[in-house]
């Protein structure tokens, strides 16, 4: 079946997912899509799967427009997805989700699809046995069940969003071989992935995406600095910055694990010094949020040790961290930081730690309008956090942190800000360093770190797979690291 | 200004909804409408007397509506309170039992009033500790504790407590006059409930605005997840604020068997806990809106007594109308909401 997209678009607002991609995924292939996060590959797939709606452009399956809304009308044209968490029934056994969507009225028909069932497990190699609960299953034995079913449903072109993260080896190997074998049967597979190494063993073909736009389309065999530079971009040069001399440590983690994200956090051993800027590189969902809630006390680890400035933190409460001068700062500033519905004057009165009974009203509301003048904030103290720009929240939570903190942990902390205001929180936080508070920081713009960080710690699938002082490295060991080249 | 605006055109909004399905059951039911409406004018406020008993009513919904401002504030559904205003009625009446010869009242009422909050309070912490210690939902720890709460009630009132030779529905001893709170016998009402009430309010209104526990309950609830920014530890607020709550329905209960039965019954609590939960959510949790809702309510409930004799209408019609009410004002709300939801994508669109 002949897939072509058409200068599609998909805005959010100001924001342009997909700004007109154009490609042609031809029957009997497979075919990747690659590019780093926030690329627009998964906006791109839900929209060929009917997840998600277009701003404009034209579907052609077979020479022939489609116009269809729902992944069920999808599912009729021949087009199905594989989402990156399995959409099943984890209390019913394999058999009973391979039947859902397949069987209808009171007729028994588990016999005639318990056979169904079997040769195509056979048929694929794969390792599943009809009568185990979903629930025990692991996440590659899901993603095997989920392939089948859609097959079942005569899928003609198979999407795959990231179907290599959380599985096994082994399971890869089985994934893939099934990939192949679908394809050489005349069906078309598009595997879409920031998994340099996965695309190239797998696809026919490869197109790249980067801010929307289709960067470019490469036939094997691949060079993979042409393909790390459609990813990425050229880097501009790197500004530098006054030297800041480092004392203490700070922060020492020793073989913490920590659970979450995507993929967890295994065998962390790392040490950070007082007036150091770390940047942590990697795509996102790597490990980066999972450390950066540990060293803040937001979540406990299973496993492993953390001293801050010398004496051990793990399994304390949260005010222990606080009170050792950490601070951290999430990503969703209006979910995990701010309080919507609050006005930054109460936000204020929140942050004073005096000892009275009563709100100093009046204290909270003089603190919110100097301190809105001297972050530059777009409101007034009545404001209620929620109306304001993210740029302005961003302000706003680097203006309720305390002054002697010790280790300030943030997670993207320009992320959705324009240039001129994310060049101004960098600025606020050089002064930080300057004072010999460490800074912490998570970001998926290369670029970035290696202007304003000390020292890169490279993330992928959960562990630590670099750690370099900035001037030691360069943008190509490091794109190569972040997709798990060291 | 706009949103006053916007505030009572919801009003007015519910207002019709509400009887226009009031009367459209009035009519199924085959009674005059406002023949009904005009009784239930009447059998509240149509004189001191009545207008007394309104007001026996509205105090204990209005302190009850009070005390789950605290728990609405930081999210908390304290369906619990019910509950709580029957301990708080268990345990005025254990004190008082050491009274029954009527010596030192004063000292024997104020300690009643004193052991009436803390078993509330008790009680709400119960529920409070399921929640922040065992993850229990506070609606089903709540609710369990209810139907233990009338359990403990009906076991006392049959078995320990009950009246020499006798055990009946109709509660236990009554207490000796020097235990009953003083009242105007004209209306029957007492000023100290009355007094009680009005510190309350006051007391509710300046601890939500300004001190800092309100602040903090206020912040907890509207974000929980962001609690860690502000060194906040939301398990103790939370429990703070159940104390509260309990300790005004335990209030209540105090003055349910001092001020108006003058003993224990099975029904002491008269549902007054549920009724306060749909008074708060009416009066959109603002403390000075929830007292005239709370009046409101104590009208309809008086009123309708007399419609069975009057109408041969059944009394529950105040039920109907209250639960129409609260479903219209969530519709209403909910419709409103909606909108602005559509508003905002089209503006993002």
């Amino acid at each position: 079946m002949w897939i072509e997209l058409k200068d599609i678009h998909k805005h959010y607002g100001s924001v342009k997912a997909n700004n007109g991609v154009t490609l042609t995924v031809k029957p009997g292939t497979i075919h990747g899509i690659l590019g780093e996060n926030g690329a627009g590959k998964s906006t791109l797939m839900k929209i060929l799967a009917g997840y998600i709606g277009k701003t404009s452009g034209k579907i052609l399956v077979n020479g022939s427009v489609e116009d269809y809304h729902t992944p069920a009308q999808a599912a009729k044209l021949g087009i199905g997805m594989l989402y990156q968490e399995p959409l099943d029934f984890p209390p019913l056994t394999v058999l009973d989700n391979f039947m859902i969507g397949q069987t209808w009225g009171i007729k028994n028909q588990k016999n005639f699809f318990r056979k169904e069932l079997e040769s195509l497990i056979n048929h694929f190699d794969f390792t599943l046995y009809a009568d185990d609960t979903v629930k025990r299953l692991t996440v590659g034995e899901r993603q095997q069940l989920e392939i089948l079913r859609l097959l079942a449903l005569g899928i003609e072109v198979l999407i795959l969003d990231e179907p290599t993260t959380g599985i096994s080896r082994e399971q890869k190997e089985a994934l893939f071989q099934a990939l192949r074998k679908f394809a050489s049967e005349g069906k078309s597979v598009i595997l879409v992935s920031h998994k340099l190494q996965d695309s190239e063993a797998l696809c026919d073909t490869i197109t790249i995406l980067r801010e929307g736009v289709v960067t470019g389309a490469v036939d094997q065999p691949y060079d993979e600095d042409t393909l790390l530079e459609m990813m990425f971009g050229v880097p501009p040069g790197t500004p530098s910055r006054s030297a800041v001399e480092y004392g203490e440590t700070v922060l020492s983690m020793k073989q913490v694990c920590g659970t979450g994200g995507r993929t967890g956090l295994s065998d962390c051993t790392v040490s950070i010094k007082q007036g150091e800027m770390v940047g942590l590189a990697g795509l996102e969902g790597s490990g980066q949020g999972v450390f950066l809630r540990l060293a803040g006390g937001i979540t406990q680890p299973p496993a492993g040790s953390i001293e801050l400035l010398g004496e051990e933190v793990q399994g304390k409460s949260l005010h222990a961290f606080k009170k050792a001068g950490v601070v951290f700062l999430p990503t969703s500033r209006l979910e995990e930081g701010l309080m919507p519905g609050l006005s930054i004057t109460e936000h204020f009165a929140l942050q004073s730690h005096d000892d009275g009974f009563f709100v100093k009203w009046h204290e909270a509301s003089e603190t919110a309008q100097t301190r809105i003048k001297k972050f530059r904030v777009m409101g007034t103290p009545e404001s209620a956090v929620e109306s304001l720009s993210g740029g302005n929240q961003q302000r706003l939570l680097l203006s309720l942190l305390s002054k002697d903190s010790s280790l300030l942990l943030l997670e993207q902390p320009t992320r959705g800000l324009d240039v001129e205001s994310a060049n101004w929180v960098w600025q606020h936080l050089h002064k930080y360093c300057l004072r010999r508070t460490s800074v912490v920081f998570s970001s998926s713009d290369l670029d970035e770190i290696l202007m304003v960080a000390d020292r890169v710690l490279v993330f992928f699938d959960g562990r630590i797979v670099k750690d370099v002082r900035k001037n030691e490295t360069n943008i190509d060991e490091l794109t190569r690291a972040i997709v798990g080249r060291v | 200004m706009e949103i006053f605006i916007r505030y009572s055109r919801e009003f007015i909004l519910t207002l019709i909804v509400v009887f226009a399905f009031t009367t459209l059951i009035l009519l199924l039911a085959g009674a005059p409408p406002l023949a009904a409406y005009y009784q239930i004018f009447k059998g509240s406020l149509g004189s001191w007397m009545k207008l007394g008993h309104v007001i026996r009513v509205w105090i204990p919904l209005t302190l009850c509506s009070c005390g789950l401002l605290y728990t609405f504030r930081i999210n908390l559904w304290n369906i619990g309170v019910e509950g709580q205003v029957m301990m708080g009625a268990v345990f005025t009446t254990f004190v008082l039992r050491f009274g029954m010869d009527g010596h030192m009242p004063l000292m024997y009422l104020c300690a009643a009033f004193v052991a009436g909050i803390a078993g509330g309070a008790i009680w709400a912490l119960i529920a409070g500790y399921l929640k922040t210690k065992g993850g229990i939902h506070e609606i089903f720890a709540g609710l369990g504790l209810n139907f233990v709460a009338q359990a403990i009630i009906l076991w006392l009132i049959f078995g320990p407590w009950k009246r020499s030779g006798i055990a009946s529905m109709s509660g236990t001893e009554l207490l000796p006059r020097e235990l009953w709170l003083p009242y105007v016998s004209h209306i029957r009402l007492s000023p100290v409930g009355l007094t009680l009430v009005a510190i309350a309010i006051v007391v509710t209104a300046l601890m939500l605005r300004y001190t800092k526990t309100g602040l903090y309950l206020r912040a907890i609830g509207s974000n929980l997840n962001a609690a860690h920014m502000f060194d906040l530890d939301p398990r103790i607020y939370m429990l703070i604020a159940m104390i509260f709550a309990g300790g005004f329905a335990g209030l209540a209960g105090s003055i349910q068997v001092t001020g108006v039965y003058h003993r224990l019954l099975p029904a002491i609590s008269s549902n007054y806990g549920y009724l306060a939960l749909l008074v708060v959510m009416l009066s959109n949790y603002n403390v000075w809106v929830s007292p005239a809702v709370a009046f409101f309510f104590a009208c309809l409930n008086v009123g309708s007594i007399q419609l069975p004799m009057m109408l041969q209408l059944d009394s529950s019609l105040s039920g109907v109308i209250q639960g129409a009410l609260v479903l219209a004002a969530l519709a209403v709300h909910a419709w409103r909401m909606r909108s602005k939801l559509l508003e905002e994508q089209a503006d993002y669109e």
